[in-house]
Order: C-alpha cells, then sequence, then structure tokens
C-alpha cells in the first residue's frame, strides 16, 4: 500500500511540476503585455511545486509507517484481558502471538482472548491503511496547491528549491554520522555487557584465552579465559608479516612505476595492480589455505622448524599480497603529487635519478606514502576472510611465524557461530573484541588522515 | 672612492670579456618537440664571466635554448636536439659525457623558487654532499655558509639553518635555489626568469646578485623584463618564433639595433 503512495506521490510531484512550468511561463508572458522580468526560470518554479506536494506528504507518510505499530500495539494491549498484570517482556510476547495470529500464521489453536486480539489489531491495520491513504493524498493535495498559488513572477523559486537541496544533503550527510553512532552504540552497549561479567584489567591484560565455556550445564567445556594479548598478539604478528611483504613491494612498483618504466610497460602493470585490488578475499583464502600453507609448512620441516599447518607466515603472506595495490596505488599518487619543480631541481644539480628519488622524492612523499600504510595496516588489522580461513583457532603467543595463531577477526565469527546466548561471556565476548578493534582501526585511521592532510599543506 | 672602485672592477671586466675565449658553443642548434619544431639552427655562444641575456616574445624558443645548455631538456620525452654545444671544447651531447657531470658544471635556476621540502642547510648542502665537495662536517658548514653569502643571504637565515626553506619569502626562496646552484661551483649558471615570480624588492636584489656572481660564473638568463636585460647583462640575444633575431652588446642592443624586429620588440611594438 504505501509502495503506491509513493508512486502516486512521485507521479503527482511530476503532473504538478509540468503544471507549475506551464503556469509560470503563462505567468511572464501575460497575454497581449509586455514581458515581466521573472526572477527564476519556471523550471524553477515547477520544481518548487513538486517539493511542495511530494516531501512533506512522504515525511508524513514516513512518520506514519514509524509509528503506527506501536500506537497500535498500545491500543491492542490495553483492552487485552489480563493485560494490567504483565510486565513488559511478558507484553511482547503476547503481542508477537497476536500479531502472528492477525497475519493467519497459527501454530496452534488461539484461545478466545487471542483470537478476539488478533480481530481487534486487523481491524486496527485496515482503519490505519485507509486513514494513511487519505492523509497522504490530503497533505499532497494541499501542498501541489499552495506550491501552485505561490507562483509569480517575483516569487524566489531558485533560492526555494536551493534550499530545500542544500537540506537534502545535510540529511544524506548525517545518515552516514547517525549509522555509524548507532553502530558504535551497539557494540559499546554489548560490550558493556561483558565487561559486567569479565573485569576489564583481565581481558586487557590477561596472557589467556579459552573462550570456549559451557552455556548448558550439560556440555563438557574448559574453564574460560578471557585475557585478549593472545589474539591481539596474533592479528599483530600476521600484519607484520602482511606489512613486510607488501610495504617494500608496494612502494619499489610505485618508484618503478611513476619515475622508471616506459610509459607502455605503465599501461599493462596499473591495470594488472587494480585486477590484484578486485580480487576477493575469499579467492585470496583458497590461495592461502590450498597452496601457500602447505608449501610454508614443508619449507618449514625441510629446515626443521615446527610447522602448522596454518601457520602465520602463510596468512600474512598473502594477506601482503593483498595489500600491494593500496600500498603501491597510494604511493603511487604521494609521488605523482610532488610538483615537476623538485625533481627539476635535484636534477639540475646533477643529481642522477636514484638519488633525486632518495633524497628528495621519498622525503617528500613520505607522509603521503605513511599515510598509505597506515590505512593498509588497518585494513589487515581487519580483515577477515583470508585468516577465518587459514589462520588457526588456538590463541598463543609464539615467536616462531610457522606455527599457527589466532587473530581477533577469527574469534569473532567463532564466538558467534553455533550454540550462542547472549547472556553468557563467551557470546558477549565477541562484542568486546569488535570494539577493541574498531579502537585499533580508528586511531590507525586517525593517525592516517593527520598525516595525509600534513602533507598536503607541504609545498 | 667606493663607486669608482667598482666602476674600475666593471671596465677590467668588460676588458677581460672581449679577450675570454667562449665558455660554450651553440653551432646549429635545432630542437623539436614530436614533429614540432621550436629552434631553428640557433648559433650562439657563452662568454666567460658574462652575463648574456635571451629575451623574446613568449613561446619564442629562449627557455628551450637555455635548457639545451644543461640537457634538462632530456627530461622531456619527446624532445630531440640537433647540432651541437660545447663546453669548454667537450661537445656535450656526446654520448660519452656524463650528463651528470655536466649538470654540475652547468647549473641552474628556475623561474618559481623550488626549494626542497628541507632545512635551509639542507638545502644547500644537498649538491655538495652527492658529488662529495666536503670530506668533512666542517667542510659542508663552510660551503653551507659561503654559498648562503654568496646569495647575500647569509645574514637572513643563518639563525634559522635548520628551518624548512619552504618557510622562507618568495624572493628569499629564490635566492636560496641560487646558493643552492652555486654551492656545488658550477661554472655556468643557467637562470628561467628568476624574477618573474618576485615582487620589485627582491628582484633588485637578485639582479644585484647576479652582478655580483659575474666575476666568478658565466650567466644566461632568460627574462621577459627588457629594463632587466639592459640593468644585469652585457650580451643580449634576441629570440624571434625560434630563430636567433640577433646577438650584441647589450649596449648596442637597446640603443641602436641591427635588426628591425629587434627594434620593434625593445620599442614594446610586438611581443
Amino acid at each position: 500500500m504505501s509502495g503506491y503512495l509513493i508512486l502516486f506521490l512521485a507521479a503527482m510531484a511530476l503532473i504538478v511540476s509540468y503544471f507549475g512550468v506551464f503556469r509560470a511561463s503563462r505567468a511572464a508572458t501575460p497575454a497581449g503585455a509586455v514581458r515581466l522580468k521573472q526572477h527564476s526560470r519556471p523550471i524553477y518554479h515547477g520544481l518548487n511545486a513538486a517539493i511542495w506536494t511530494a516531501v512533506p506528504a512522504f515525511i508524513f507518510l514516513l512518520l506514519w509507517l514509524m509509528f503506527q505499530n506501536s500506537v497500535m500495539n498500545q491500543l491492542v494491549i490495553a483492552s487485552f484481558p489480563g493485560a494490567e498484570a504483565m510486565d513488559a517482556a511478558a507484553k511482547s510476547l503476547q503481542m508477537s502471538e497476536i500479531r502472528q495470529v492477525a497475519a493467519g500464521n497459527l501454530f496452534r489453536q488461539p484461545t478466545p482472548e487471542v483470537a478476539a486480539a488478533a480481530e481487534h489489531l486487523r481491524s486496527l491495520q485496515s482503519t490505519s491503511m485507509y486513514l494513511m491513504a487519505a492523509l497522504t493524498c490530503c497533505i499532497a493535495a494541499v501542498g501541489a496547491f499552495l506550491g501552485f498559488k505561490v507562483i509569480s513572477p517575483r516569487y524566489r523559486a531558485r533560492h526555494s528549491v536551493e534550499t530545500a537541496v542544500t537540506v537534502f544533503m545535510m540529511f544524506s550527510s548525517l545518515v552516514a554520522i547517525i549509522i555509524t553512532v548507532g553502530i558504535v552504540g551497539s557494540l559499546v552497549f554489548e560490550a558493556l555487557h561483558f565487561f559486567a561479567r569479565v573485569p576489564v584489567t583481565e581481558f586487557l591484560f590477561g596472557l589467556r584465552w579459552e573462550p570456549q565455556i559451557a552455556i548448558r550445564a550439560d556440555q563438557v567445556a574448559g574453564q574460560g579465559a578471557f585475557g585478549v594479548l593472545p589474539v591481539l598478539y596474533g592479528t599483530f604478528l600476521i600484519s607484520a608479516i602482511a606489512m613486510l611483504v607488501a610495504v617494500p613491494t608496494g612502494i619499489l612498483s610505485a618508484v618503478y612505476l611513476t619515475e622508471y618504466a616506459h610509459p607502455g610497460f605503465r599501461a599493462v602493470v596499473k591495470p594488472m595492480l587494480e585486477i590484484l585490488a578486485g580480487v576477493p578475499t575469499v579467492v585470496y583464502g583458497f590461495f592461502a589455505v590450498l597452496t601457500v600453507a602447505p608449501a610454508i609448512r614443508d619449507l618449514g620441516n625441510a629446515v626443521g622448524i615446527p610447522s602448522s599447518p596454518n601457520s602465520a607466515l602463510a596468512t600474512g603472506l598473502v594477506m601482503g599480497v593483498m595489500i600491494i595495490p593500496f600500498i603501491s596505488s597510494l604511493s603511487d599518487d604521494a609521488f605523482a603529487a610532488v610538483p615537476r619543480a623538485m625533481r627539476d631541481g635535484s636534477l639540475a644539480l646533477g643529481a642522477t635519478k636514484g638519488e633525486t628519488i632518495r633524497k628528495v622524492l621519498l622525503p617528500a612523499a613520505l607522509p603521503g606514502i605513511i599515510g598509505g600504510v597506515l590505512l593498509a595496516l588497518s585494513r589487515a588489522v581487519g580483515e577477515t576472510m583470508i585468516v577465518v580461513m587459514a589462520a588457526g583457532l588456538i590463541a598463543k603467543i609464539t615467536a616462531n611465524p610457522f606455527d599457527a595463531v589466532t587473530t581477533v577477526t577469527v574469534q569473532i565469527v567463532t564466538l558467534l557461530i553455533g550454540d550462542s546466548e547472549f547472556d553468557n561471556p563467551k557470546t558477549l565476548a565477541a562484542f568486546a573484541l569488535g570494539l577493541v578493534l574498531f579502537v585499533i582501526t580508528l586511531c590507525l585511521n586517525l593517525i592516517a588522515l593527520r598525516t595525509v592532510r600534513k602533507y598536503r599543506e607541504k609545498y | 672612492m667606493n663607486m669608482m672602485s667598482e666602476a674600475a672592477v666593471e671596465k677590467a671586466l668588460d676588458q677581460k670579456m672581449n679577450e675570454t675565449a667562449y665558455k660554450m658553443v651553440g653551432r646549429d642548434v635545432s630542437v623539436y618537440y614530436g614533429e614540432k619544431r621550436a629552434l631553428f639552427d640557433v648559433n650562439l655562444n657563452v662568454r666567460e664571466n658574462t652575463v648574456t641575456a635571451l629575451i623574446g616574445p613568449s613561446g619564442c624558443g629562449k627557455s628551450t635554448f637555455l635548457r639545451c645548455l644543461n640537457r634538462m631538456n632530456d627530461t622531456i620525452e619527446s624532445c630531440r636536439v640537433t647540432g651541437k654545444i660545447t663546453l669548454d671544447e667537450d661537445d656535450i651531447y656526446d654520448p660519452q659525457i656524463d650528463v651528470v657531470e655536466l649538470r654540475a658544471r652547468v647549473g641552474m635556476v628556475f623561474q618559481k623558487p623550488n626549494p626542497f621540502p628541507k632545512s635551509i642547510y639542507d638545502n644547500i648542502a644537498y649538491g655538495p654532499k652527492i658529488h662529495g665537495l666536503a670530506r668533512n662536517k666542517a667542510d659542508l658548514d663552510q660551503i653551507v655558509e659561503s654559498s648562503l653569502q654568496k646569495a647575500g643571504l647569509w645574514s637572513e637565515v643563518k639563525d634559522r639553518l635548520h628551518e624548512s626553506g619552504t618557510g622562507l619569502s618568495g624572493g628569499q626562496q629564490q635566492r636560496l635555489c641560487i646558493a643552492r646552484a652555486v654551492a656545488v661551483s658550477p661554472e655556468v649558471i643557467l637562470m628561467d626568469e628568476p624574477c618573474s615570480a618576485l615582487d620589485p624588492i627582491a628582484t633588485a636584489k637578485v639582479e644585484e646578485l647576479i652582478h655580483e656572481l659575474r666575476s666568478n660564473f658565466s650567466i644566461v638568463i632568460v627574462t621577459h623584463s627588457m629594463q632587466q636585460a639592459a640593468r644585469v647583462s652585457q650580451r643580449t640575444a634576441m629570440f624571434h618564433l625560434g630563430h636567433l633575431v640577433e646577438e650584441n652588446d647589450t649596449d648596442k642592443m637597446f640603443t641602436n639595433p641591427d635588426d628591425q624586429r629587434t627594434q620593434d620588440y625593445i620599442m614594446g611594438r610586438f611581443g
């Protein structure tokens, strides 16, 4: 129903704007009169009338849809016998049963009270629908009338449309902020529940991570330990290996591509790098599990280092390959942003190309490169799919890169898979881990953005 | 008294100028950018301890010629140079010649001041370090100080040598770039409109500096300002549409040029 209403509003706006344009051009040149100087072109009058028609009605529609359910719930439950004695949870349980019955999903024969309430709800719903349609049409009609009425040669339709567009853009930008706040809010909320059960200090400084505790009395499981350090260690070990691969490769390839490569070579290699950036991380995961991990294990065994089938090294190497395009394209931009005058100045002093790159270009582009590296690092820390597939599950602090470690993201995934209950520290720990991850990547991003901005002011 | 001695020095230099051999010689120099020909068989010489001004309307090829003299045109992909340019009788386009070495002997100052985003000290020390001109820190300090002194910048920056070179004013930056060029002890300094981005006071300082540098270096300067050419140079060359129109003593050029086009340009009838 509301879908039809929205279509109707759009159609009405279109028609109104058409007639608005028509009326505005008529108003500009009354029959037999001298052409009046009009403030806005007819199209703005038309748009303005369309905005008046559709926007208030649309907003009304949205508000109605948002609040109708809770209002109806109130009405139904208020007239439900025995509702005064129920608490909030019981009420909501009762209400969902009534809703199911009203929607025709019968699990068992409803009691007469419930059947009556469902009937009540159904009648309320149909009333609400007609009322909503009628009111929306009314508002649209009033808007159209006013928007039409206001058309006159001196009316500033252009400003009015501009203002409306500006307000719309402001809302669009607010959406991102509001959603971010919402996500962080839910994360913090659940994490606080976790910290009510496990002390913050134990979480932050504990050296053991054994979250698989029993959630039912009859389960056999570990004692439970929630020290985040081994998990963080795993994350940083894998990220460090990834950065060791990606930073030199990325920067050197950027240097070669911007400074040395023949344009033809560059034209081939740059798109290839972008393809690398477009490979889904699941595919990297396959690559890590099936190709790299066995090779690394064999290598480890060959040199006599104890190796596990899913080593940190294999995961880190593949993740490094995934990050190369990031670093290389951001460094590429950083080099390209160094003015030609810098190169010329250095070359004119008799510096070779290599000296120019090492002593002038690299320092000048360094903040940009660091920014890129930090962004890539925050990406590596938050990377999930590769590590879920290729890294281990046991949290362990080890210096041997051939050994298996686990990461924050892997733990979040495993904690939320399978039996979970939201009043159990095992499940809630996922949110605390998420919060830690969020704080880390946020800090990295902030530092990266600050460095990049600082470097923009350089020349 | 002071004026007298300065005039005497001037006179001695002029004397020397007439006798000296040519520092650089350009024979039938032509430059092509892809298909487009930018210079047509230019024959122009650079004299020792002389300021040579290159004038002419925009796009006439004077900067192109200047950039041929230290092969900065090599950095432009499509550029091709024919003819012969020698520096002390060595052909600088000879494959045997190391372009890096050439540029250490023929320095360049650009239109827009382009200090490196490093400290003032490091800006000057950059060239000497690359070429190994200083054996130790004291040597380097000495080179930095004397270069800044030659560029007339020492007294202004001596207390903040380790601040960024980009923080200086435009005129100071340009003198820093000149000091940077001087620090590698080149024989010839090329200047591509060094004052076009500067205000009149900074311009006057740079011009004064060019005047003083003349005793140690051969200088070639591209300029759009007739007055500047008249003030700083002893020889002037006039370019038009890629051709060298006339090359003469500056005094003669500005009072009684041989070519009608020079006359017209100097009088401001075109360009």
